[in-house]
């Protein structure tokens, strides 16, 4: 998977990549929900549509997240396949394949309490686009 | 960065660039010298920059890298010209700590110690999305959320009393359930009564040490005598509140005409409706957590009975005080020699009011206020009191525990190779807990030393110590 863990003393961030735009924010969402449970066992039976808006590419993907986590958090939604649908530096429509959460299935690795603006990045360019988002956990 | 010692544990961070006003930090030389502090102190900066803040931003000893605030940070705004910022609260709104008494002294636990630690265990709800037995509907969600701790009295979980041995009664004004969003509503409705994870933990332990006889009388303590501590906050509730407001706040700030350093320094004018609709709606998840940890003590209070066989009039489980580490609060401080309506941001720092102060109940008013600082699941927790020189330099606050050393990451890898249960349990310490890399993560190593954060306010005079606790059972989630 295309991201790294980045260490941060009460928390920890994702270093995440992606060829372009649309992958970045496919990756960064499976990064997430990498380090809530172990996605391999999850098959993605349900099916979720998710929107976000945002003032620029960064909080585009704070919102993205967020509303991604709140699945999970809200929900109990794990997710497994995401398809972006559209996407430009202000909206994001995708669709999501999810499943119910089921303690004898599934393991919780971290609780994620939020995503942050803490340091938040995002950029693109010739070679490849890149993120980096810290969460609160 | 210009740093300047004041004093033996002060430090000042010079005033430049677009900050208001300087930043003091508390700590001894060698907490504060090494990479680690580069960040936080930024972030003190940073904190130092926006609109209303008094006198300084400051942090505690127990400081360390947090998001939007430094945890460990305080800082005061002007009441009617400053803002309120729920970067400056954290996610966990009023994540806090109540400490209980018992009747009990070590020896009459130790035989039963593991008895007592599996059915702690066994009977409060813990780890991640922990869901407990008390399922609520919207309309009496929205009284928890109206009346904190009273209405877990009001329900059983506890006795009236509790409530004068909580800060604000256990129940903070101005709580309109109205701004708050339907998805914090359905997160809070299952999840009232649960301990929750991470660094939340419930620990039964043994005062130790007396340092301050007067205090400990009046608190109810004595040497060798067995107690409960509490730590938890507003669960998934109380971080959709934040979750919410922030988003909503990085929009709102960009009308305001200040630069922020930082986008989770997002924040509104105190006494624009944007601020009070975030204040009444912060205030409604500083009550979902008081009444949990009230709910959350109570059912503690059933197991020691059952455990040990004995009525609640001899087991004597009394509350002590609940304080909490993460809030926003509206308080009148001498500034200037003028009192003056100030909104205090803590986070990841406690009350610390001295004797005579008018909030404090008639039993503690002519000591003060106590303070938990509870330390790492294997060294320590310590009991202070307010005083009066942190009414004048720190709005009547000090630390809130032993502060992080170690990311997560970083604790996982020192811990490999190590049993850390074991190693707790050679020093009389049984540890049950529900997460997979709980333990690890939250290894005593992973923590600064507690009684190093503690001698930094009591010689900075901002606190002052009463008894150091001895942990003999922990259960985290």
């Amino acid at each position: 998977m295309s991201y790294e863990l980045i260490d941060h003393t009460a928390d920890f961030g994702l270093h995440v990549k992606g060829n372009d735009a649309n992958s970045l924010f496919v990756n960064a969402a499976h990064a997430m929900f990498d380090q809530i449970t172990d996605t391999l066992v999850l098959k993605g039976i349900k099916t979720e549509h998710v929107r976000a808006k945002g003032d620029d590419w960064p909080d585009l993907m704070i919102n993205w997240l967020r509303e991604l986590l709140y699945l999970w958090t809200g929900k109990s939604l794990l997710v497994k396949v995401v398809v972006i649908d559209s996407l430009s530096k202000y909206q994001l429509s995708s669709t999501v394949k999810v499943d119910c959460f089921d303690p004898n299935h599934h393991v919780i690795k971290d609780e994620i309490k939020g995503v942050t603006y803490h340091q938040v990045l995002v950029r693109g360019g010739k070679g490849g686009w890149k993120s980096k988002i810290f969460f609160d956990v | 960065m210009e740093l300047k010692q004041i004093d033996k544990y002060r430090w000042e961070l010079s005033k430049t660039g677009s900050m208001r006003v300087p930043g003091i930090v508390y700590a001894t030389d060698e907490m504060i010298k090494g990479d680690q502090q580069n960040e936080p102190l930024k972030q003190v900066a940073n904190v130092a920059t926006l609109p209303g803040i008094i006198k300084a931003s400051l942090a505690m000893p127990d400081m360390h890298w947090g998001y939007g605030f430094p945890i460990g940070g305080v800082a005061a705004f002007d009441g009617e010209t400053g803002i309120i910022s729920p970067g400056g609260v954290g996610y966990d709104i009023n994540c806090g700590v109540r400490l209980a008494t018992t009747s009990l002294v070590e020896k009459e636990v130790r035989p039963k110690q593991e008895d007592l630690i599996n059915a702690l265990y066994q009977n409060i709800p813990s780890g991640i999305g922990s869901t407990g037995s008390i399922k609520l509907s919207i309309s009496e969600e929205k009284k928890v959320l109206t009346h904190g701790s009273r209405w877990a009295v009001q329900q059983g979980f506890g006795i009236d009393s509790d409530l004068d041995h909580t800060e604000d009664s256990g129940c903070m004004e101005n709580a309109d359930p109205d701004v708050v969003s339907n998805r914090a509503l359905e997160r809070g409705k299952k999840q009232l009564g649960t301990l929750g994870s991470g660094n939340h933990f419930l620990e039964v332990g043994v005062v130790e040490e007396v340092y301050d006889s007067k205090s400990a009388q009046v608190f109810g303590l004595f040497e060798g005598q067995v107690t409960l501590i509490v730590h938890s906050g507003s669960r998934g509730f109380g971080y959709q509140v934040c979750d919410d407001f922030l988003a909503y706040m990085t929009k709102h700030v960009q009308k305001l005409g200040f630069e922020l350093p930082d986008r989770q320094l997002a924040c509104a004018m105190i006494q624009s409706k944007e601020g009070i609709r975030y204040y009444n709606a912060m205030a409604c998840a500083a009550n979902y957590a008081w009444a949990n940890r009230q709910i959350l003590m109570h059912i503690s209070s059933e197991v020691f009975s059952k455990v040990f066989d004995i009525g609640p009039k001899d087991l004597e489980l009394n509350l002590v005080y609940d304080v909490c580490h993460n809030i926003a609060k509206k308080e009148k401080h001498v500034i200037d020699g003028k009192k003056r309506l100030v909104c205090v941001h803590r986070k990841g720092a406690t009350r610390a009011f001295p004797p005579g102060h008018a909030s404090l109940c008639d039993a503690y008013r002519p000591v003060g206020q106590p303070i938990l600082i509870p330390g790492d699941m294997g060294t320590a927790s310590f009991i202070l009191v307010g005083t009066e020189k942190a009414m004048e330099e720190t709005f009547g606050s000090t630390c809130h525990g032993a502060g992080r050393v170690l990311s997560r990451k970083a604790a996982k890898k020192k811990s490999k190779g190590r049993s850390i249960h074991r190693e707790l349990e050679d020093k009389g310490i049984l540890v049950r807990w529900s997460g997979r890399s709980t333990l690890a993560e939250e290894m005593p190593d992973a923590y600064k030393d507690i009684s190093e954060v503690v001698a930094v306010v009591h010689g900075a005079g901002i606190s002052k110590k009463v008894a150091r606790l001895r942990p003999i059972g922990v259960v985290k989630g």
